[in-house]
């Protein structure tokens, strides 16, 4: 693939100046969202293996706690500072980003797989000609060619694409949230913060933001729960699913689903663990009659303890999970909430034996 | 008002092979369909030409010869023309080089005032192809679009994202995906299925687009795929058989107690 005639593509020499780690930061409301620190994590060892800076870029107009990206990893901040920037414009944002990897010319740029790093990324990607890989769950530096390997699962089949981007700079990916942890704290890291302050014209946009409405009604939010119970097409209609719920309400956790239980209307989008749906990773995971496929597993491998029941003895949720049963989740499934509930109850007479 | 509407063919099932030594898709060419998305984006276009007087809808695909089924479909559900994007050219573009390549077909289309498409496609599923368009032409453009008010001069949408809903007004010409929130998909009606049988597709390559070869296909492509491979998946799995008796379900309670799961 040498014969790259493209009038658009960087000429190779000039690969070499383009130097560093970036990663894309988020903030709402001047509030950094916890998304950042886990970029940060990511961009932190990538910066490692090719012993360069981590950067972290940042836009906004004021961001409190600002230094908490120092001390989650990141050696800079690129703060593009503007009372046009508090709100996401794609255009805006676009045009900003566009003009610090002009000015800047990092070797690698990350960000989340959120509404606005999805949105921003391709505009970038497109207008400076670079590759952009979406969704990735590893990035990792190639130790001979000093390359962004870049893996996603591909096709929601049992594959992975391990993809690169050799001739184009910055390699870009986005990674989907929660899919990493951050840091632990050090607050003795410090860094160096950059402001840079953009004449308003490079703002500029038709877009005009309205306003923002926050949704009241998602109670359950499957990304915050220390527990979720899981269900898929092995809980054969809505009525076998609930008792997915009924496990998940006795054990205070969230109930997940797979694309399957979600498209026969069992219970709803939101629920949707996996490649199109949420990244989860709770400490405890419950996969009930699901199989495991990769484009569910991309949802939910990084939970901590992961139990499955599927009466399939092959199932590939089992190669993921830390205790499996084999067997048919209307036969297994009872007994477990007979067992938690009996748990419950056994543990409340330890506490009466004490106050009595 | 004109308003293009992006149309792809994707397979109908989960079992899509992968070359191993190029990293791109085999299509088998069989069980295809519209990748649901994209009807709902085609939907909402349909229902903008029946609300006022003035609106032509022209459908766009990127793909094998037989993608023109798709815009017979798009036609058939109200679209008034299709045109086609496809050569051996395109083949294993990744998504700057089919961005680029719909854009050039956009340009073909005319003046263009609105152009729909589904948030991502179900096979690719990177979400990314559309708002490259967008750069491409020049043009704004939103994602993630649950909603959207058409007006004189500009368009209003709502878009879904993390925590809530944003309103966004944006003048013409614009770009929006949109997700499955936005309308229930409409279905081909009589009269559009007799109007696609003589409607022709209109179709190009990439010199009829006015592109260089060398900027589409695998040559225009930044990314490349290097390697295919199944997850490795491990744990040390404990394995118990259900066997009618409770033994499993108490030995699973003890070891979710010993990790303080429970
Ligand atoms: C691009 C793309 C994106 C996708 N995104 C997602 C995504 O985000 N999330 C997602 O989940 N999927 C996604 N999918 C779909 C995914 O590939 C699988 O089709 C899906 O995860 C399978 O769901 P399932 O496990 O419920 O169903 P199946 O694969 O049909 O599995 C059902 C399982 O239940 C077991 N079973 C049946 N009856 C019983 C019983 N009585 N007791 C115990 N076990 C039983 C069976 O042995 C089987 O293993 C995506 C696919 C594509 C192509």
């Amino acid at each position: 693939m040498s014969t790259y005639v493209n009038a658009s593509v960087q000429k190779e020499h000039d690969l070499s100046q383009y130097k560093g780690v970036c990663v894309l930061g988020e903030q709402k409301d001047g509030q950094l969202l916890p998304v950042t620190f886990e970029l940060i994590a990511r961009g932190r060892s990538l910066a490692n293996d090719l012993g360069c800076q981590l950067s972290c870029i940042l836009l906004g107009d004021e961001i409190q706690e600002i230094e908490q990206v120092f001390h989650r990893g990141a050696d800079r901040i690129l703060f593009i500072k503007s009372p046009a920037l508090q709100n996401f414009l794609p255009r805006s944002y676009q045009n900003a980003i566009v003009k610090l990897i002009q000015e800047e010319k990092p070797e690698i740029i990350i960000a989340a797989a959120t509404t606005t790093g999805r949105t921003v990324m391709p505009l970038v990607a497109a207008k400076l000609n670079a590759g952009l890989t979406a969704d990735c769950t590893s990035l990792t530096i190639d130790p001979d060619t000093k390359l962004l390997l870049q893996t996603r699962p591909a096709i929601g089949g049992n594959i992975m694409a391990t993809i690169k981007t050799p001739q184009h700079r910055p390699q870009m990916a986005t990674v989907r949230p929660r899919s990493s942890k951050p840091l632990p704290l050090d607050c003795s890291r410090t860094g160096e913060l950059v402001v840079k302050d953009y004449e308003p014209a490079t703002f500029l946009t038709p877009e005009r933001f309205l306003e923002f409405i926050k949704d009241t009604t998602q109670t359950v939010s499957i990304e915050d729960a220390e527990i979720i119970v899981s269900g898929g097409k092995g809980m054969k209609n809505a009525e076998g699913f609930k008792m997915v719920e009924q496990l998940a309400e006795l054990l205070g956790a969230g109930v997940g689903a797979t694309r399957d239980a979600v498209e026969f209307g069992w219970t709803t989008y939101p629920h949707q663990i996996g490649l199109s749906g949420k990244t989860v990773a709770p400490k405890l995971y419950i996969a009930l009659g699901l199989s495991g496929k990769i484009a569910h597993l991309a949802g939910m491998q990084t939970s901590e303890v992961i139990i499955a029941v599927n009466k399939d003895p092959e199932a590939q949720i089992f190669k993921v999970a830390d205790f499996a049963i084999v067997g048919d989740v209307f036969e297994v499934v009872p007994m477990m909430i007979e067992a938690i509930k009996q748990h419950k109850a056994n543990a409340k007479p330890e506490l009466c034996a004490l106050s009595s | 008002m004109h308003i293009v509407v992006f149309v792809k063919q994707v397979p109908g099932t989960d079992n899509v092979k992968m070359d191993p030594e190029t990293g791109v898709m085999i299509r088998s060419g069989k069980d295809v369909v519209i990748n649901p998305l994209d009807e709902n984006a085609l939907t909402e276009a349909i229902k903008i030409k029946n609300s006022r007087s003035d609106v032509r809808v022209t459908a766009i695909s990127m793909g094998p010869p037989a993608a023109e089924r798709a815009l017979k479909e798009a036609i058939a559900m109200g679209a008034d023309a299709g045109i086609l994007v496809s050569g051996r050219e395109f083949a294993g573009s990744d998504t700057i080089a089919t961005g680029k390549a719909l854009a050039a077909a956009v340009k073909k289309a005319g003046d263009v005032d609105l152009i729909i498409c589904g948030e991502r496609a179900t096979d690719g599923e990177t979400g990314q192809t559309a708002v490259m368009v967008a750069n491409y032409l020049d043009i704004p453009g939103q994602t993630y679009v649950s909603s959207l008010e058409v007006k004189d001069t500009s368009v209003v949408i709502k878009r879904t994202v993390e925590r809530g809903f944003e309103l966004v007004e944006i003048p013409f010409p614009v770009l929006v995906s949109v997700n499955k929130d936005i309308n229930e998909i409409g279905m081909p009606t009589l009269k559009g299925k007799l109007k696609a049988k003589t409607v022709p597709v209109s179709a190009y390559d990439a010199s009829g687009l006015g592109i260089s070869s060398t900027e589409v296909g695998l040559n225009g492509s930044p990314t490349r795929v290097v390697k295919v491979f199944s997850p490795k998946l491990s744990r040390d799995t404990i394995l118990k058989r259900a066997d009618g008796t409770n033994q499993p379900v108490e030995e699973l309670m003890s070891f979710l107690i010993s990790k303080e799961c429970i």
